[in-house]
């Protein structure tokens, strides 16, 4: 279920467009969800096609359209690296590696303990920041050495949130 | 410390990138440090004065529409998202007579690999953009508008808005601006993750809430734009351009830059360089000048080759990059495109192959599916340079790429396609060398980088 206060945000969006265009508000509904319940779940986006008046199928193209809707519960810090080609050029990818390694799993996976999914990303438009890293969709990590990965990581775990 | 103050602790500064004095007589970055976004910054700066001036408040007569699209138009301003065109001709396509509702859209949906200006300007300057739309909605008579902000960059999404609301506050944006008769709401809308939404057509299929798969072109946005209605899409450069060319003038505006190529540009270098970051610097300003604005090559390397427009402008060798000059008409005349103006480095010891292998697998990742030569095509490029960068290359794939690259470009709806076969032929064009090499000894030419 998705609560009130989303429910709020979501209003907030929808008073963005004309009145007949309330379907212009689906993806920044569908990031609320996600926010609230870390992932876009098919009883979210019925919801979400309720309130917008949208059929439960036109927002589920939208959730699959775009990369950064998570199809799937992650875990509670989602960990987005960029590697394309500028950030190949800066560390990407041995930031990457390095990620997989603290954590013990690969691209795409989640730790055991539920806290971290790493996923390799496209650009994500902070090429000259690189090494860059993308928390949860909305906290940009920029110049992550491997000395600011570990605070960041062991930083994430000591605050005890699970 | 809770887990926000944890990464609030890695968020940019924008020091590295923004606030140095690596520029050269910016206009958008002027006298910025990250401090000074808010309205009363902008305003002691001369914001807003553009507004001012277009509308007749405190003195002077207000300008018409024809006079705003005519500076404009003698500016020489051109669309900084990467196609470079003039400005002022795009606004002049709009039928201002329409009756009508009629659409202003920004494009900051930057996700151009090397691309990043449009964040720096919306995160430390966004009241630039503001200003800049507000000025074109009135040359077009447009009264709604909105700004469409790549979804990753969530951080400047917030404090774009959190300026949208200082604006409307103050009676700069809203009914009757500033007292006059002219109205026009502007709003920020996000994207969350499609490189596809770039193009203008995707960006209004996303606007109105669907997957970002692009129009046939015609009819063009200036005839069947956002919900179909007449439309003028922009980027964020572009309009931030704006409020300095009605202030100064569009002789003064030209005459920054060199004919055909008005005023300055943000280059976002990125790739083997001491200094990456963001330069804004007069349009004809030597590439060789805007290296050495990012510090120069990495020490100890050489220049080798440069991506000068983002990463689907066909690359350069240096020995033609050195001669250029940064502006549209000189990156042409070479061989490739000024695009968005972010330049990738890359020096001596980097492996093409590899570096090639990486961006088609991106144009395969991003290519929405909609025309078949662009999604089959993609995945082609991408699974033949896989296979020479990892030794199973055969000696006619060279020939194979370029065909398949031939194949996709100009035949689909959108320049995804295009965008996926340039760097394939301008890297055989350039280093075939490299990629022969890979095929013969199933191993790199140079020393192989991480």
């Amino acid at each position: 279920m998705i609560s009130e206060a989303s429910k709020l945000r979501f209003a907030r969006e929808v008073a963005k467009y004309p009145a007949d265009q309330r379907q212009s508000a689906v993806m920044a509904c569908l990031a609320i969800a996600q926010q609230e319940l870390g992932y876009v779940s098919p009883e979210a986006e019925r919801e979400i096609a309720e309130y917008l008046g949208m059929s439960p199928m036109a927002v589920h193209e939208v959730t699959t359209f775009y990369n950064m809707y998570n199809q799937r519960p992650v875990g509670k810090y989602k960990l987005n690296v960029c590697t394309n080609l500028p950030c190949q050029l800066r560390e990407g990818v041995s930031t990457l590696k390095y990620l997989e390694a603290k954590l013990g799993i690969s691209m795409g996976e989640t730790t055991a303990d539920g806290m971290f999914t790493l996923q390799q990303s496209e650009c994500l438009g902070a090429c000259a920041d690189s090494p860059v890293m993308l928390v949860n969709d909305r906290s940009m990590c920029s110049f992550m050495t491997p000395e600011k990965l570990d605070q960041l990581v062991d930083g994430l775990r000591a605050t005890g949130e699970k | 410390m809770t887990a926000q103050h944890i990464l609030s602790q890695f968020r940019a500064t924008g020091v590295q990138t923004c606030f140095h004095d690596r520029h050269i007589s910016p206009q958008i970055l002027l006298g910025l440090n990250g401090a000074n976004w808010r309205l009363k910054d902008y305003e002691s700066r001369g914001g807003y004065q553009a507004l001012r001036k277009v509308l007749g408040i405190g003195g002077g007569e207000p300008m018409t529409q024809d006079q705003v699209i005519a500076t404009v138009k003698e500016s020489a301003l051109r669309g900084r998202g990467g196609a470079g065109f003039p400005t002022g001709l795009k606004w002049s396509f709009m039928p201002r007579q329409f009756p009508g509702q009629k659409y202003l859209v920004c494009n900051s949906d930057e996700g151009e690999p090397g691309t990043c200006k449009d964040r720096d300007i919306m995160e430390f300057n966004p009241h630039i953009v503001i200003e800049g739309m507000a000025i074109a909605a009135f040359a077009m008579g447009i009264s709604v508008g909105y700004n469409y902000i790549h979804g990753e960059i969530f951080s400047t999404y917030d404090r774009f808005e959190e300026a949208l609301e200082e604006a409307r506050a103050a009676g700069l944006l809203g009914n009757n601006i500033l007292g006059s008769d002219f109205s026009f709401q502007l709003h920020a809308a996000h994207g969350f993750g499609a490189y596809i939404c770039g193009e203008e057509t995707a960006l209004l299929e996303s606007l109105e809430g669907k997957k970002g798969q692009p129009r046939f072109k015609p009819p063009f946005p200036a005839s069947f734009g956002l919900y179909g209605k007449p439309t003028t899409i922009n980027n964020t450069e572009t309009f931030a351009a704006v409020p300095w060319i009605i202030r100064n003038g569009g002789q003064a505006y030209l005459e920054c830059g060199k004919p055909n190529n008005g005023g300055t540009k943000i280059y976002s270098v990125s790739g083997d360089v001491e200094l990456p970051g963001n330069f804004e610097v007069p349009m004809g300003t030597p590439f060789s000048k805007v290296l050495e604005l990012a510090g120069g090559v990495r020490t100890g390397r050489k220049l080798k080759a440069v991506i000068p427009g983002g990463s689907s402008s066909p690359v350069l060798p240096a020995s033609i990059m050195m001669d250029c000059t940064m502006d549209y008409d000189s990156i042409a005349k070479a061989g490739s495109m000024l695009g968005s103006g972010a330049v990738i480095v890359l020096d001596d010891s980097r492996c093409m192959v590899k570096s090639l292998q990486r961006l088609s697998y991106f144009y395969m990742h991003e290519s929405c599916g909609q025309c078949t030569p662009c999604r089959e095509g993609t995945g082609w490029l991408s699974r033949v340079v896989d296979r020479i960068e990892n030794g199973h290359g055969r000696p006619s794939d060279m020939d194979l790429l370029d065909s398949v690259a031939e194949d996709i470009q100009g035949r689909t709806i959108c320049a995804l396609g295009d965008a996926a076969a340039m760097p394939v032929r301008a890297m055989i064009k350039h280093f075939r060398h490299e990629f022969e090499y890979h095929v013969e000894h199933k191993t790199c030419m140079v020393p192989a980088y991480v």
